[in-house]
């Protein structure tokens, strides 16, 4: 009996080395599974691709967007976001998504807010999580279908994907 | 899933209503191990909406990359009195939902 419990004990912590040696495949082939409707989720996988597949080919230019993140965090699990964009949001003219796209996170385009002119002001705020010190970048599209952008620099001390956070 | 969400409970019609919502939630990014080395599965709310008087007027799609128990706030111009209703759901299709009551004045 004490002899199976031993094998028993040690299977299971030859299971537990084998996980272990595993762990870098698997956070590999961890799928990206929520991509933003008209993403495509083999695209995202790097910020110019995330960046690629918001402007389908079109440019965008700086401005109109203000993306605020405080210059410095002590950690990356919560960081207050604000973004805002300079736009009447009136029926012909507001702003139909903002996409937030991430220099260092392992999934970049970190959310897709959709707005519409019943918003009054083009204006979100959140709070994100950041894998270390890094550039962000908000991403615009009014309804004419043009792109403007903001980025921001943050420094990281500590990065919100390293530990239980 | 619990969430808290705030409106001002009475607003004058054409001023904009502040909603703030915060939701009780891991947001389980899929990178993090447990001792023995298991993967806990990602897991967060990727589908947001929110619509005042029956319309969507706002929503968004979600990623790791923000933090867990998941603050939004966000405006919404005041038309009618109405529920500003806020429906979420999450990798694991628990979905969760809150509403909170606006009348508008003038």
């Amino acid at each position: 009996m004490d002899g199976l419990t031993a094998r028993g004990a040690r299977r299971r912590s030859l299971a537990a080395l084998l996980a272990l040696l595993a762990l870098p495949r698997r956070a590999l082939a961890q799928p990206i599974m929520n991509p933003a409707p008209g993403i495509d989720a083999r695209t995202i996988n790097t910020p110019q691709g995330a960046l690629q597949s918001i402007l389908k080919g079109a440019g965008m230019r700086r401005g109109r967007v203000r993306l605020e993140l405080p210059s410095a965090a002590e950690n990356g699990h919560s960081v207050p976001m604000t973004v805002r964009v300079d736009s009447p949001m009136s029926e012909t003219d507001h702003v139909r998504r903002i996409d937030l796209v991430s220099e260092k996170n392992p999934v970049p385009l970190m959310a897709s807010f959709f707005l519409g002119p019943h918003m009054g002001r083009a204006e979100i705020e959140s709070r994100v999580r950041l894998n270390g010190t890094q550039r962000v970048t908000a991403v615009a599209q009014l309804s004419d279908g043009s792109f403007w952008f903001d980025a921001a620099d943050i420094a990281v001390n500590e990065s919100a994907c390293l530990d239980g956070g | 899933m619990t969430a808290r969400i705030q409106v001002p409970p009475e607003v004058r019609r054409g001023d904009l209503i502040e909603v703030r919502i915060l939701i009780q939630h891991p947001m389980e990014t899929g990178f993090r191990y447990d001792s023995l080395g298991r993967q806990t599965p990602r897991n967060v709310i990727h589908r947001f909406e929110c619509r005042y008087g029956g319309v969507e007027v706002f929503s968004a799609a979600m990623g790791a990359g923000i933090a867990a128990n998941p603050y939004l706030r966000f405006f919404v111009r005041a038309g009618e009195s109405g529920d500003i209703e806020c429906r979420w759901v999450d990798q694991e299709n628990a979905s969760g939902s809150a509403s909170a009551r606006v009348t508008v004045s003038g």
